[in-house]
């Protein structure tokens, strides 16, 4: 213990900045744009966004992890592809236990599990913070990504879900009066174009709120 | 018929950025400018016309449940198909390097076009998104997913052109601050995917 005490705590200030970073001023899909197609064309049910992010979560994690733990043995000319084989593994993985303990769920995700190995924010991560930092925060990097990642998503997935069919997880909120008085489900709330829409306006929100985050 | 009506849905109907933004980071990146998005744009073209077929022949001889029958009878129902993922993306990390140094020995000029963009392609999810989609869709034959592979690469630069076009233009317009650059790219694929829906439904 007296060893531990020596080194940076656990939770130091830096460390909690790595996870709380990521979901406010540097949001890897909203601030840093990766990740995109799979935040976009998940997020027609919140059931499927949560799915989603908790997936990229697990695989950015312990991929971060991973490649932490090697970073001083992988040869630098070879790195995309011995990033690309971790990933691909660990995605192999989810897609299995997806596939064994919420097999719906899975259907509809369809080639979007195939493609959290390419999606940027696990290489972006990698590339930018797993190679150069050591395990422990190389988790808490991945952790503060995933989350910020499904934040978005789950939020998307909320306004789609919500003004597209009506419910929320699956289950009716909106009460049979309003139906009645002639109010109707959005259809177009479901197709893919909105979810573009609906990023954009809370990248407007967040850069309105921020203006330092302002391109030029 | 088959084929160009295969060609005419892969490259509008199912138009891999509007309909599933698939390749959306380097769409986003590379269409400030015609110039990079044409580059690009025709890297994605080629590339995706050499992986998918190969990979079909991948996933028909090696992956897929009894596609192991031509090594003998004990193999007949080996079901390699979660291996896919792995499989996959080797291929396409080896052709897209192979390719860079082929392009760079026999067409220099070529070379300086697209060479800087040779390398994003192996993680750009068009790819992979491809090739997944190619296992979906169980395809009769190579032809058809060659045709496949070339249509998805075409819309993927339609795609890429049209918007890198408008954000050239649109440098000139009062858009609100806080939605510079990214956030009005995104309503403006928005409002262009709206637009290919249209297409929703084409048959020839």
């Amino acid at each position: 213990m007296s060893e531990e005490a020596k080194k940076e705590p656990l939770f130091s200030k830096q460390n909690k900045k790595l996870i709380t970073d990521p979901l406010n001023d540097n949001n890897p899909v909203t601030i840093q744009v990766l990740g995109i197609c799979s935040a976009l064309a998940v997020t027609v049910q919140m059931s499927n966004a949560i799915v989603m992010s908790v997936s990229v979560t697990a695989v950015l994690i312990l991929g971060n992890v991973i490649v932490s733990a090697m970073r001083n043995l992988i040869p630098n000319k070879i790195r995309i592809i011995v990033q690309l084989v971790v990933v691909a593994a660990l995605v192999i993985i989810v897609d299995q236990i997806l596939k064994a303990y919420v097999y719906d769920v899975s259907k509809q995700l369809s080639v979007f599990v195939g493609l959290i190995i390419t999606n940027c924010i696990i290489m972006g991560r990698l590339e930018a913070f797993a190679l150069g930092n050591k395990p422990w925060a190389s988790a808490l990097d991945g952790l503060g990504n995933g989350l910020g990642y499904g934040l978005v998503l789950v939020i998307v997935a909320f306004f789609k879900e919500l003004l597209g069919s009506g419910k929320l997880l699956g289950i009716d909120v909106l009460p049979e009066s309003i139906y009645n008085i002639g109010y109707m489900n959005n259809g177009l709330m479901l197709l893919p174009p909105s979810s573009l829409v609906i990023v954009a306006i809370y990248i407007w929100i967040q850069k309105g709120r921020n203006p330092s985050l302002i391109e030029h | 018929m088959e084929l160009l009506s295969l060609f005419i849905r892969s490259a509008f109907v199912d138009n891999m950025i509007f309909a599933f933004f698939f390749g959306m980071c380097s769409y986003l990146a590379v269409s400030k400018t015609v110039k990079t998005a044409v580059g690009l744009g025709a890297a994605v073209i080629f590339v995706l016309t050499v992986t998918i077929p190969v990979n079909y022949l991948l996933e028909n001889y090696v992956l897929k449940q009894g596609a192991l029958t031509w090594l003998g009878d004990e193999f007949a129902d080996m079901d390699l198909s979660f291996l896919s993922f792995i499989m996959f993306i080797a291929v396409i990390a080896s052709i897209v390097q192979l390719v860079e140094m082929i392009v760079e020995k026999f067409s220099p000029a070529l070379y300086g076009a697209l060479g800087i963009f040779l390398p994003l392609i192996a993680v750009n999810c068009a790819i992979m998104g491809g090739a997944l989609f190619m296992q979906e869709k169980q395809f009769p034959t190579i032809g058809h997913a060659t045709i496949y592979g070339l249509g998805s690469g075409v819309g993927w630069f339609i795609a890429v052109v049209l918007i890198a076009a408008i954000r050239e233009k649109i440098r000139y317009s009062h858009v609100p601050a806080p939605l510079r650059g990214v956030g009005m790219a995104f309503i403006l694929t928005g409002l262009m995917g709206l637009a290919f829906l249209g297409f929703m439904g084409f048959e020839l």
